[in-house]
């Protein structure tokens, strides 16, 4: 008899502990998700822009999300350069016709994926991009080559409301 | 001298200490027995008190007329500058303060490096300090972010962007962080808000710091134990009191001419160019007190061990009481660690001297090798030099070797060891 009473005193002690746990939990989890992005950041989730005015060579820059969105038209020299890459070379392989569904066209996310820099235009060994920051080098269909960044510049969702606009995001 | 003598003069204080014995505090810190030989790389603990307490007071002041916005944080830090009064000098004290700060805070723990300091007993009150640090580091970053600069920005979109290389959960944390899909408004209010705590929260463990450090008392250049109160003691109030006053008076002549004579000299151009989330500036570098972790992070190539190396540099400090295993404290007596410490000094001024060069070519191979060493010297030479190490023997008492008594064999063969 006197074996059973620590053993339940030990399931008392277990199932407040338990519940304390919870409720500080459900306290603290507010506290902590208002950092997350809010509705009025989460609202701004798309953008539409006019690109009828863009020329074949030319890379437009537009605010996405508090970010720079690259929206190049491609010359069909860099999409012959972009699409005759061997997967091997990559580090993060990805066909180019997985990149830009019109070739012409090529919509992407103008952030380095080392640590965030903006790179800059037609720069950098591949003909592509250069980030400045920690010398990262992009391709013609904006896939990382050379430097520490890991992965290619991502390619946002996108889509031609018509033959003058995409709609990004 | 102890505590428990003390007992007030007058009546209304001995009323009031046997309810609060603040006047009992006052009079252990006062009485407070410290050893005789401390040099003036002792000081630097007062005179880091006086950085926070001026950070604190100019910071209070800022914040009165800082809008902590995206799109008014800019303007109002120049209002700042041209229109409130005195505004001008509030805010250079408080952006050089940063940098005062951060030189002594570096001489402080190089001091607790070559006198071994953090060796027991003193373990706890070398990790409270690494902790100061962190926080201070953390305090300092993001009050380079409020005024909402190029660089301010960029900044902050590196370093949030860290944490991007955590696998899995990485960009999760890193919109968190944000508030948002990059940096904007959400994390400029946040960081102000943090930089305004953190420093009371520095105050914190700045007592606990000292707290920690009342109960072995003071290392001492020497680095043996001392008898406390004897004839190696002397009372803190005068005499160490005084000692810092003059240390301190030093202190802040070198950091009035920062203040009045290059107040730009420590910050970036660009940082008067306002925040444009659509082009970074050419270079981008962080001050000049977290360049050689800067270095460090830039010279591997891999983004997640690159970050890794960064905060391992910083923590393996924590570990430093257990990696260094000689019993002796003070590197007078350790002729070799003597010799390490000033190649550490020295490999830690090259990281930081490649960290604000561009990172390609001999720079990115220089920096390579002293990350290399910085680890080496921490993890492999510390731990082997405890036990290889043919130490000088100790003196008995800091007085002996001074005053002839016996050994004096102690002072001679330092003598020999340094010829």
């Amino acid at each position: 008899m006197s074996e059973k009473k620590p053993e339940r005193r030990e399931f008392l002690f277990t199932a407040s502990y338990a519940v304390g746990a919870v409720g500080v939990g459900a306290v603290v989890w507010p506290l902590i998700d208002q950092m997350n992005p809010d509705a009025s950041v989460k609202a701004l989730a798309s953008t539409e822009v006019d690109v009828s005015s863009v020329q074949p060579g030319k890379t437009i820059t537009v605010l996405w999300r508090g970010k720079p969105v690259f929206i190049k038209r491609r010359t069909s020299e860099e999409i012959a350069e972009a699409r005759a890459v061997k997967m091997e070379d990559l580090k993060d392989p990805q066909k180019d016709e997985d990149r830009a569904k019109d070739p012409e066209w090529l919509v992407m996310v103008g952030v380095c994926t080392h640590l965030g820099c903006v790179p800059l235009n037609d720069k950098g060994d591949y003909n592509g991009w250069f980030c400045p920051c920690h010398g990262s080098h992009y391709d013609t269909s904006g896939r990382i080559r050379k430097g520490p960044a890991p992965l290619n510049m991502e390619v946002p969702k996108y889509e031609f409301v018509n033959s003058n606009t995409i709609k990004i995001g | 001298m102890s505590d428990h003598e003390y007992v007030p003069n007058s009546k209304f204080g001995k009323w009031f200490n046997d309810r609060l014995p603040l006047l009992s505090l006052a009079s252990h810190l006062t009485d407070y027995p410290t050893p005789k030989n401390l040099n003036y790389w002792w000081t630097f603990g007062g005179i880091l008190t006086f950085c926070l307490i001026t950070q604190i007071v100019t910071g209070l002041t800022l914040a009165m007329h800082y809008i902590a916005h995206a799109d008014l944080a800019f303007e109002s830090v120049e209002h700042i500058m041209r229109d409130v009064n005195y505004g001008w000098l509030i805010r250079y004290i408080h952006a050089n303060g940063a940098s005062m700060f951060f030189l002594a805070v570096y001489i402080h723990i190089f001091r607790s490096l070559f006198y071994g300091s953090y060796k027991s007993p003193r373990e706890i009150i070398w990790i409270i300090g690494i902790i100061i640090y962190l926080l201070m580091m953390a305090a300092a970053f993001m009050g380079y972010v409020l005024p909402w600069g190029q660089m301010s920005f960029w900044g902050a979109t590196v370093i949030t962007n860290l944490f991007s290389a955590i696998p899995l959960v990485g960009e999760g944390i890193v919109n968190w962080l944000w508030g948002g899909y990059s940096v904007d408004n959400p994390t400029l209010t946040r960081f102000f808000t943090l930089h305004y705590l953190i420093p009371f929260l520095i105050v914190g463990l700045v007592v606990l710091h000292i707290w920690a450090l009342h109960i072995p008392g003071n290392n001492n250049p020497v680095g043996i134990d001392v008898k406390k109160p004897s004839k190696d003691t002397v009372p803190f109030h005068p005499y160490i009191v005084i000692k810092d006053a003059f240390a301190l008076l030093m202190f802040t002549i070198v950091f009035a001419f920062f203040v009045f004579y290059s107040p730009n000299i420590l910050g970036h151009a660009d940082n008067y160019i306002e925040a444009n989330p659509m082009v970074t500036p050419a270079h981008i570098v962080p001050e000049w007190y977290l360049l050689p972790f800067y270095a460090i992070l830039r010279s591997v190539p891999d983004k997640l061990m690159g970050v890794v190396a960064m905060l391992s540099a910083i923590l393996i400090l924590a570990a430093l009481p257990w990696l260094d295993t000689s019993k002796i404290r003070s590197a007078v007596f350790r002729p070799l660690y003597k010799q390490f410490y000033w190649i550490l000094l020295v490999d830690v001024l090259v990281l930081g001297y490649v960290g604000a060069m561009p990172a390609e070519g001999l720079y990115l191979l220089i920096a390579r090798v002293a990350t290399a060493y910085y680890f080496i010297h921490f993890l492999i030479i510390l731990p082997v030099l405890g036990f290889k190490e043919k130490t000088i023997p100790l003196p008995l008492s800091i007085t002996d070797p001074v005053l002839g008594g016996f050994p004096k064999e102690a002072i001679v063969k330092k003598k020999e060891g340094l010829n």
